[in-house]
């Protein structure tokens, strides 16, 4: 499912499957992007912070057109315990390697995993950015 | 750091094209006027091969390799190295001035973090700087690549280092009556490119920037940040047109204009060191 930004209209709230896992997604481009993301968190349920949500930047691959301050993003990470990520959309390697990592975190995420929970796998990948 | 005005006034009102170079491998500076002999050779050499910048014409070029020793920034960069590229003139009537056609110069301006870390044999002057046809740039830099082993590539610009420029410009403090601030945004992922021109009273921007900077002298990210989104947030009020989902290309201030392509007008003397430190900087980055 995706959203230009949050919160999601009400009146289909009850059609709503449950959302395992929300991925924010920032243009390096625009800074819109990233105030419309900084708008939207304040949107979501305090409890989705413990591993189902994650933020993606995309256009990585264009230094030369970049409006974010890529720190900025990062402190975001930090500030709401969750994942960021990197990728450049426009290279079909990493778009098919960017997607394969999303769908293995949607799929813990969602409890299909067996002995690896939300909480446990995003500590998990915090340590290894500490490192 | 106390530059002579006229030495510099060359510098002052022309676009200049940027280059980030790396380190410069035996390059003396004692070697200059040979170097020059060097070069006029070399470019002789390529026009008869055919790589004539007009075809047909007779072009004699005289070519001149002087030293800057004003444009640096502390004891520990290397002085600017100045190339400039003449016309012979023809008659020999004593009237006649050699016409410069192009002129390109190296500089590092506070280059500490690349010269610090490079062995003795290497001379750091990551910025360079050319105005002049693109076929003389070529050729002047195919020589230095391969004389002295280095690397040349087009210093580009993104949004971000622009809006830090927008903003340090702005609030600059200038004694005449300056000309507006200017902004131009391109829009992206539409049939036909537009861009939109935002200009701004240079007193209103450094009023603005006044009430943003903490520390004068000192400017971060944070204060850039605040600076755009005021000027993007007055814009939405009035033309309901988000600014920061756009890619700002250019920026025009009283003290200097910079393109995302990487092309740089300095206007005002005084600021000229601020200005090349800043572009030293932005080619050691692409450098790293």
């Amino acid at each position: 499912h995706l959203a230009t930004s949050l919160p999601l209209p009400s009146e289909r709230d009850h059609f709503r499957p449950r959302i395992d896992l929300i991925v924010f997604m920032i243009d390096i481009k625009s800074k819109y992007s990233l105030k419309n993301v900084e708008a939207s968190l304040a949107h979501v349920d305090a409890t989705f912070f413990l591993g189902k949500v994650c933020f993606l930047v995309t256009g990585v691959g264009r230094v030369n057109a970049c409006s974010i301050d890529t720190s900025a993003v990062c402190r975001l990470g930090e500030a709401y315990c969750s994942p960021v990520l990197f990728c450049e959309l426009e290279l079909e390697g990493v778009r098919v390697a960017t997607a394969q990592r999303l769908l293995r975190i949607l799929q813990i995420c969602a409890g299909r995993i067996p002995e690896v929970s939300a909480l446990s796998f995003v500590s998990l990948m915090r340590s290894s950015d500490d490192d | 750091e106390n530059v002579d005005p006229q030495k510099t006034a060359f510098l002052l009102r022309k676009a200049w094209t940027l280059y980030s170079v790396t380190p410069l491998y035996r390059f003396h500076r004692a070697r200059l006027r040979d170097y020059a002999r060097l070069l006029s050779a070399f470019i002789a050499a390529e026009k008869q091969k055919g790589l004539a910048v007009e075809v047909g014409v007779e072009l004699d070029i005289k070519v001149t390799v002087s030293s800057l020793a004003d444009l640096r920034g502390s004891e520990q960069d290397a002085a600017a190295v100045l190339v400039q590229l003449s016309l012979r003139s023809q008659a020999s009537s004593r009237n006649s001035e050699d016409k410069l056609v192009w002129s390109g110069w190296f500089c590092s301006v506070y280059g500490d973090d690349l010269s610090k870390n490079v062995p003795e044999d290497f001379t750091c002057l990551p910025l360079f700087l050319t105005h002049g046809a693109e076929s003389y740039t070529s050729m002047v830099g195919s020589w230095f690549q391969k004389t002295f082993d280095c690397c040349f590539r087009r210093l580009a610009i993104s949004p971000l280092n622009l809006s830090w420029m927008a903003a340090m410009w702005a609030g600059c403090k200038l004694d005449r009556a300056a000309c507006a601030v200017e902004l131009v945004f391109s829009v992206p992922r539409l049939s036909h490119p537009l861009d939109i021109s935002y200009a701004i009273h240079p007193e209103d921007a450094k009023a603005l920037w006044d009430t943003i900077q903490k520390t004068p002298g000192e400017i971060t990210q944070e204060e850039v940040d605040v600076f755009m989104e005021c000027l993007y947030a007055h814009f939405h009020r009035h033309f309901k047109i988000h600014l920061s989902a756009t890619k700002l290309v250019k920026v025009s201030t009283a003290v200097a204009s910079a393109h995302c392509d990487g092309i740089v007008k300095i206007l005002q003397s005084q600021y000229l060191p601020g200005v090349l430190m800043l572009l030293t900087e932005l080619a050691i980055s692409q450098i790293q």
